[in-house]
């Protein structure tokens, strides 16, 4: 699992037991409690899980089993400025890679990773359906359009 | 929408959302308060017009007028010069690409004249947000007819009879799946709607529930009649922000309507939605994957039968149908099944929506008949390829799909033309794609995709898809021999044979139509370790054109590994067997000395 370690507050853990209660405590809901603990504490350490798993009465290694499953969550936490790239096929054909190799070579990481100071993590996704602005590059929720590589170093200077 | 004069259309989809539409539809209210119009003239901000690639999208209407690319700042001008002198911006008119003509009606404009729109059909001229514009325009008196004159068996037959065939992928006759679940018996079944849309490309589904949400709900609760249900799910990606809010709207206005919920429109028939929320994953596209989703389970898929008509969510009776599909019904059931199937072709009958994008001018979202040929749709509605290139292919179906190319182009589409050519519909997403598109980069990158999608519960697509992977990377960095290009046929045909699922078992597709399709590019990497697209960097090679060389060092400089020798004012020359091909050297150079062979 993680390396990371937490330590969660009481009102952490209360919190998460009040997602799992919203939801009745049915196991069958798993997927939405998960997207509630996300999008409040960013991501789903195992710290979380083991009160996600205590909440719902399921073995905490089913509810690890869905988070790894799923893309869309993540054990580790994002940077202040998480940067996506789209990678769907109208970006790559129309060079989301080169400008995906551009951000990895100026924030010096590689997709999954964050940078040291924890300002920009880089990851890519599958279509964002904005297939008329290829390829697309969101930052937080901001959607840059028509990027190039040459203007990847302007996008990170609007976060400095 | 009947006292006012002049309706300002503003796209609100997520293409022309990013691009600021929100900011127009802001200074056209100001401009208009400021002006004392605002009783007169009315802002609608809609769903996707489909024309995404000349976004943000403007709508005037009556008169049809079309503007796009519209900046906020832009907002003044129209109110000036179109609303109150009644004269239209040319600037900002759509052109010709060809002619430069612009287009006053944009009923006109290639993009629209050849598009049937059925599904699509209030996209782009309705306020999503606003359930009485959907009724205004026939929305909910399917439901109405449905409940009040029609049996659930009637219902059925209406279906069967249109011909309408499921439209994310599988193309299974959607009266028929209707009818299985009618069939089963149990005390409770459910209705789902799959708008989990993966595959990379598309996006028509979101369109759809971005730009007209009841119309899937409308559906969905003529299905529940249908079958006998009283529960409907929408099992939506969480990846679609903007469909999920309009979807939360809609279904809380037509419970307030009495059009959802406990006995609807007096009739006695319950029914109501819940959303669920995918969490990204491809494979959740497939029906059984997407019931375990909805349990909260890792989305893998179960062996059928039981086909979720029997056996589905929480082991009931379940009837599954995409966006697309839905869509269509509440037209289906008031126009009738005859008109229906008047349109298209002997075997597919309606209308499909394709995702064009890619290398091609009009980026968007087209409906046509089927039957349309590739050419009408590439070339005529998406104006054709893009800076004047050459047309190379066309990958059909996504990940699951092949790429089909000049000699496919008369190919009428439908369900079975395009299996015959070694591709299939899929969901719709047409990427086109032209001559600097190598196509074992291509193979590569969807293999890149599936092996990344693939929930990894049967060994022929956990592991024969990396492989397949493995052997594209190797035949991309030039170390492929002929013989690997007979493993990965070979390959390719086990792994359809033998896979669980649609995944698996359409994942080799792009591979084998690119096999049969640019047989000679394939082999030019393996035997001559050339990519003719010039895009495999490791098979490229860095020259210095001795004509042009100044000797300037420049390129030298530059060149991270010193590959490049040469004294000032003489010739370079770049050693090969150095080079990294990182194209430093031909970006640095000012005299175009350097080129790719």
């Amino acid at each position: 699992m993680s390396s990371i370690k937490i330590e969660l507050r009481k009102d952490d853990v209360d919190f998460i037991k009040g997602v799992c209660a919203s939801f009745n405590n049915d196991p069958q809901e798993l997927i939405n409690v998960l997207h509630s603990c996300q999008e409040h504490f960013g991501y789903l350490p195992a710290e979380i899980q083991e009160v996600v798993s205590e909440g719902l009465n399921m073995p905490v290694a089913k509810i690890y089993g869905v988070v790894t499953f799923y893309s869309f969550f993540t054990m580790t936490p994002k940077g202040k400025n998480p940067i996506s790239i789209c990678l769907g096929t109208a970006c790559y054909v129309r060079g989301a890679e080169k400008v995906l190799d551009e951000f990895k070579k100026e924030l010096g990481i590689e997709v999954g990773q964050s940078t040291n100071d924890n300002k920009f993590s880089l990851s890519s996704l599958r279509c964002v359906g904005a297939c008329g602005l290829a390829p697309v590059v969101l930052v937080g929720d901001k959607t840059y359009g028509r990027v190039a590589p040459d203007d990847v170093k302007n996008i990170l200077k609007e976060y400095e | 929408m009947s006292k006012y004069s002049m309706h300002l259309l503003v796209c609100g989809g997520t293409s022309c959302h990013a691009s600021e539409s929100d900011a127009i539809v802001c200074n056209l209210r100001d401009e208009l308060e400021a002006r004392g119009l605002v009783d007169s003239v009315q802002v609608i901000v809609t769903g996707c017009f489909g024309f995404c690639e000349k976004g943000p999208i403007v709508k005037v209407l009556p008169d049809n007028t079309f503007y796009v690319q519209v900046k906020p700042e832009d907002a003044q001008t129209i109110v000036e010069e179109h609303v109150i002198k009644g004269r239209k911006i040319t600037r900002l008119l759509y052109q010709d690409p060809v002619t430069k003509e612009p287009f006053a009606d944009s009923k006109n404009m290639g993009f629209f004249k050849k598009q049937l729109r059925i599904v699509l059909r209030n996209c782009g001229f309705i306020n999503p947000e606003n359930i009485d514009e959907y009724i205004a325009r026939e929305g909910y008196q399917a439901l109405g007819k449905v409940l009040s004159e029609m049996s659930p068996e009637e219902v059925i037959k209406v279906v069967k009879d249109s011909g309408q065939k499921g439209r994310g992928g599988g193309g299974f006759p959607t009266g028929l799946k209707w009818e299985l679940a009618r069939k089963s018996v149990s005390d409770e079944k459910y209705v789902v709607c799959n708008a989990d849309e993966g595959d990379p490309g598309a996006f028509m589904d979101r369109s759809v529930l971005e730009g007209d949400p009841h119309s899937v709900l409308e559906a969905m609760a003529i299905c529940g009649y249908s079958i006998g249900a009283s529960n409907g799910l929408i099992y939506i990606r969480a990846e679609y922000p903007l469909a999920i809010e309009r979807l939360k709207i809609a279904i809380k206005q037509a419970r307030e309507y009495g059009l959802l919920g406990n006995d609807i429109l007096g009739t006695g028939f319950n029914f109501d939605i819940t959303l669920r929320y995918g969490a990204g994953a491809f494979v959740c596209g497939e029906e059984t994957a997407l019931i375990h989703s909805m349990e909260g389970l890792r989305g893998e898929p179960t062996v059928k039968p039981p086909f979720p008509a029997e056996s589905g969510y929480r082991g009931k009776p379940t009837n599954v149908n995409n966006v697309e599909t839905f869509a269509a019904i509440p037209v289906i059931i008031l126009k009738g099944s005859k008109w229906f199937s008047s349109i298209g072709t002997e075997k597919a009958k309606g209308t499909k929506v394709f995702a064009l994008a890619g290398k091609i001018n009009n980026v968007g979202l087209i409906e046509v008949p089927m039957g349309t040929t590739l050419r009408e749709v590439i070339f005529e509605i998406g104006g054709g390829i893009r800076n004047g290139k050459k047309f190379k292919g066309v990958q059909t179906g996504g990940p699951s799909g092949g790429c089909l190319t000049e000699k496919h182009l008369d190919t009428p589409i439908d369900f079975d033309n395009l299996i015959a050519a070694g591709s299939m519909m899929g969901s719709g997403a047409m990427i086109v794609l032209d001559q600097d598109d190598c196509m074992v980069s291509m193979a590569k990158y969807f293999l890149d995709f599936t092996v990344e999608e693939s929930c990894g519960k049967c060994a022929p697509c956990r592991i024969g898809n990396k492989r397949l992977h493995e052997l594209l990377g190797q035949i991309c960095d030039g170390k492929g021999t002929l013989s690997d290009l007979d493993r990965l046929r070979n390959m390719s045909l086990v792994i359809k044979d033998t896979s669980l699922c649609g995944l698996g078992q359409t994942s080799p597709n792009p591979v084998l139509s690119m096999l049969d399709n640019f047989w000679d590019e394939y082999v030019a990497h393996v035997t001559d370790k050339k990519c003719p697209a010039g895009q495999c960097r490791s098979l490229m090679e860095y020259i210095v054109n001795a004509e042009n060389c100044v000797g300037c060092t420049a390129c030298a400089r530059v060149c991270p590994v010193n590959a490049i020798s040469g004294e000032r004012k003489e010739v370079h020359l770049i050693d090969s067997s150095i080079c990294i091909k990182c194209g430093a050297c031909m970006e640095k150079c000012k005299f175009d000395a350097i080129f790719i062979s």
